[in-house]
């Protein structure tokens, strides 16, 4: 399979050459032929394991311990490279070290394919592979890092002993945590102050004519920059040679369905259309809404009014939810006529924009429920709105208050304002799950309104669930035992994969 | 005395007489095509004027120094800004595809402004300043340049006075003016120590270890301290100012304070008890890194910068030699050799300079005149270069000549080092 656009030849052909560390830049496509099979194995393979990366990182304190054994299980599970040497003899039956890197290689370039085509996809994959890149180049040895150092021509110069004596007591100031013996011990590199952004702008660093005193264990700040730098135009680069690769058939829907994971938790495709009546979002809202959308369900009938910014977060929220156009037409027209619009101005004036968020007017773009990283970071509530993060956005002691009127256990929300003060506040609102519905845990990993809805639905055994998603979570039930049959590269087990796909896909 | 004759009405006959004889065009023309080595610098820059009216005109761009001449002599802008080098001509950019006009390079660029310090100077508010505040920027500039030299590593910088009440920094050097949106804006944030607004009250927070920076910019600070704090601005001698500067510390040490400052009025002895009680808490204090003292010389001294103006490559910045035109003044560079004696209110005013031009010239005038007929191209610029040379001005041109030497050496050691790599001769 040839990758269009790319021809660095691979000099030496020995597979020792070719893959002598066991982490690496991805600077080369891989160059050799491999099988659909293989392919389709190796990319859901990875895809799994960014995943993983992605939901341990949100669950755990990124490069703590728990963080890492977690992913070293995963790793494990999955066959991708560890640590260990080139020459490490295999493990009865699995596959050698080799192999590992060889998958690392090529699931890393097809993925690229399918996560360069929009700035949404890219930053995701961008912000996975880092993640990934950081923990397994924290996982090496000192010796083993230099050597990736050096084997990638990043040529930072070591300070050599004499200038670290001068300048001793400014590095032991500049940095967190040295002493005078750790100077002496450890290598500084001299690295030009813009390779090393993030240390200069929050003066973590030594700086020198320019050049910036990293001690050794920060050096991978400095490689995870130049790494984010080389992964970004490389996407930019794959995406434009991405029609080509797309004419070809095969490709094609793979690609498609591997982005998709990403993207199908956006709740643009609406499930359950139809099937919550108006008269349910009373209790839906107490049972199952997040805590967003339940003030902001409980504003609207207070008020018989939202602004705009309130409007929008909730008003989509209810499509995502199933509510159809007419269903969301009478509902807005029903509060605001009790309040201080009359039915012929609610028709001129606001009907038009709950239409315009169903697509059926103006540009009639079909508008997604907002995520909460967008009700997180974008447009944030000012006086008289009640849209926005209660978690982010709400004054904690008026948050504690709510969740004491919402019969929260006391315990409860000191954890969960816990969670708020270290600014995580989706886990905050994962948390609210928890304790609103009396799991230990919510056995998702939160990061939209909707999603949110449909756990809990899920949860309380809900009607509304299409059968076929009560099948999805059976059957992710049985996944882990699932993971380690790929490293079979059985064609019967991949053929079974790949109907398992769509499965996989829909019901993370 | 330089100010007194100024009045703004006179600008529309000051500007053309200005910008015929006195702006320093040919100094202003080589600084900006940096020694011409890399193709179109000068012509793909950016130039904003605001005319009579407050008529504001952006993406001004001109092909040679005799365009830049004739165009400001005809538009007579009252206050000209500087901004990026662009991919194409500025002046064209609307028949460029959409997309791809783009600013290129800039020099990295700093504002002081005076109205920053508000909550902390007593003497002055708003566009106001005085010889007691002007220290702040005396030692804004000391601490800034040590860092951007030394730490930075970088060399060719002009400072300059804005012409009301603050001062800018061009840092020139090939890599600052490539530096990267994010490159700037980490380096602002590297520089700021004083962070909050309206609702912060403790705007300086130091904890262990102290970087070698701060350290740096405490030396400044402390050899100003005395005199400008204390003695100038008065600090601890009133109740309202002395309970500001306790309100930044904790309960226990105001309280302490509050009692010992009922019998020791005297604002020297009181900072001495202020430094002596907080050196206590610390070595008593198991948390240890409590820097009261420093906080509060640093939140009543250290340079507040705007991050927002360092940080866009296409930020337009006041241009050095414009005239500000509520005040007059030139914007002048700074030469940082006389730094403790410069006087923003002896700076020359477009009144004054101009009223120089006027005064009867002496012998040697009437040779170079006629000399100027043998040549006239050349005449003309002789004549400005007479010109400013006969006014207050002068002296400001020659430190920005200075400026523009060292810049010319620097690039021919450059030349030099590559031509030796490549071993030419």
């Amino acid at each position: 399979m040839q990758f269009p656009g790319r021809r660095k030849k691979v000099i030496g052909s020995s597979q020792n050459d070719l893959y002598d560390h066991c982490l690496q830049f991805y600077g080369q496509p891989p160059l050799e032929n491999i099988s659909l099979t293989e392919f389709e194995t190796f990319a859901v393979e990875r895809l799994k394991l960014l995943k993983s990366v992605e939901n341990i990182g949100v669950s755990y304190v990124k490069n703590s311990e728990q963080y890492v054994k977690k992913l070293d299980a995963e790793f494990s599970s999955l066959n991708f490279p560890l640590r260990t040497e080139l020459g490490d003899r295999r493990v009865q039956g699995g596959t050698s070290e080799y192999e590992k890197r060889r998958k690392d290689h090529i699931s890393h370039f097809i993925l690229r394919l399918a996560y360069c085509q929009t700035e949404d996809l890219r930053r995701w994959f961008i912000q996975q592979e880092m993640d990934l890149f950081r923990y397994r180049f924290g996982e090496l040895t000192s010796k083993h890092k230099t050597d990736f150092l050096h084997k990638n021509n990043l040529k930072y110069e070591t300070v050599s002993a004499e200038e670290k004596k001068s300048l001793k007591d400014k590095l032991i100031t500049s940095s967190y945590g040295l002493s005078g013996i750790t100077v002496e011990e450890y290598d500084f590199y001299k690295v030009p102050f813009q390779d090393a952004l993030d240390l200069v702008r929050t003066r973590k660093v030594y700086l020198l004519a320019g050049n910036a005193y990293i001690p050794h264990h920060e050096i991978v700040t400095i490689v995870l920059n130049d790494f984010r730098t080389r992964l970004s135009k490389a996407l930019a680069m794959t995406a434009r040679s991405l029609p080509a690769v797309q004419s070809d058939e095969r490709l094609q829907p793979l690609l498609s369905h591997l982005s998709h994971a990403y993207v199908g938790q956006d709740y643009s495709i609406q499930k359950n259309m139809g099937k919550i009546s108006l008269e349910q979002i009373d209790a839906l809202s107490g049972k199952s809404f997040p805590l967003c959308m339940r003030h902001l369900h409980k504003a609207l009938r207070e008020n018989h009014h939202l602004r705009h910014g309130g409007r929008m977060q909730y008003g989509l929220f209810l499509k995502g939810i199933g509510l159809t156009l007419d269903q969301a037409l009478q509902f807005w027209r029903s509060e605001f006529v009790k309040g201080k619009v009359d039915a012929d101005k609610f028709d001129k004036a606001y009907a038009y924009s709950v239409r315009h968020m169903f697509g059926k007017e103006g540009k009639r773009t079909d508008y997604t429920p907002y995520s909460c990283m967008k009700v997180i970071l974008s447009n944030p509530p000012s006086q008289g709105d009640y849209h926005g993060c209660p978690f982010r956005h709400s004054d904690p002691e008026l948050l504690k208050q709510k969740l004491q009127n919402y019969k929260v256990s006391p315990s409860g929300i000191n954890q969960i304002l816990e969670l708020v003060k270290g600014m995580h506040y989706q886990l905050a609102c994962q948390k609210y799950f928890e304790l609103t519905h009396n799991v230990e845990d919510a056995g998702f990993s939160l990061n939209h309104p909707n999603q949110y809805f449909t756990e809990s639905q899920k949860l309380l055994g809900g009607g509304l669930e299409i059968k076929k998603e009560v099948d999805m979570s059976q059957r992710s039930q049985e996944n882990p035992a699932n993971m380690t049959r790929p490293s079979q590269a059985n064609s019967k087990q991949a053929h079974e994969e790949m109907g398992d796909l769509d499965s996989f896909f829909q019901d993370e | 005395m330089s100010t007194s004759d100024y009045d703004p009405a006179c600008l529309p006959d000051l500007l053309p007489l200005y910008y015929r004889r006195l702006f320093p065009f040919s100094q202003y023309y080589r600084w900006l095509s940096y020694g011409g080595v890399s193709k179109n610098y000068f012509q793909n820059r950016e130039f904003s004027f605001t005319l009579k009216d407050d008529i504001y005109v952006r993406y001004q761009s001109f092909t040679t120094q005799n365009e830049l001449e004739k165009e400001m002599q005809k538009m007579v802008p009252y206050k000209i800004d500087i901004g990026a080098v662009y991919s194409h001509r500025p002046s064209q950019h609307n028949a460029v595809k959409s997309g791809t006009f783009q600013a290129l390079e800039k020099e990295l660029v700093f504002d002081i402004d005076m109205t920053d310090y508000d909550d902390v100077r007593r003497c002055c508010s708003a566009a106001d300043i005085c010889s007691k505040c002007w220290t702040l920027m005396t030692i804004a500039i000391r601490i800034l340049d040590r860092a951007l030299r030394e730490d930075f590593g970088f060399h060719h910088l002009l400072w300059v006075y804005s012409g009301r009440r603050g001062v800018h920094c061009w840092v020139c050097d090939d890599a600052a003016r490539k530096l990267s949106v994010a490159a700037r804006s980490a380096v602002a944030e590297y520089l700021s120590l004083v962070k909050g607004g309206e609702e912060t009250v403790r705007k300086v927070v130091l904890s262990d270890p102290i970087h070698p920076f701060i350290n740096h910019s405490l030396s400044v600070v402390e050899r100003y301290f005395q005199q400008y704090a204390i003695v100038d601005q008065d600090i601890l001698g009133s109740k309202e100012s002395v309970d500001k500067v306790l309100a930044v510390l904790p309960e226990d040490i105001k309280k302490d304070l509050a009692v010992s400052f009922k019998d020791e009025k005297d604002p020297m002895k009181r900072w001495n008890l202020l430094c002596d009680l907080v050196l206590r808490k610390k070595s008593n204090s198991k948390k240890g890194g409590q820097y009261f003292d420093k906080e509060i010389m640093l939140q009543y001294c250290y340079p507040r910068l705007d991050v927002n103006v360092s940080k866009g490559v296409n930020h337009l910045l006041k241009s050095p030699f414009s005239v500000h035109p509520k005040t007059g003044r030139i914007s002048v560079p700074i030469d940082l050799k006389e730094l403790d004696t410069f006087d923003p209110f002896e700076v020359p005013t477009i009144s004054l300079i101009c009223e120089e031009l006027e005064k009867p010239r002496a012998e040697e005038a009437e040779e170079d005149d006629m000399k100027d007929k043998e040549n006239e191209q050349e005449a003309g610029e002789r004549r400005r270069i007479r010109d400013y040379k006969r006014t207050s001005l002068a002296k400001y041109v020659k430190v920005f000549d200075r400026f523009l030497e060292a810049m010319a050496r620097s690039r021919k050691g450059e030349m030099l080092k590559k031509s030796d790599l490549q071993k030419d001769f």
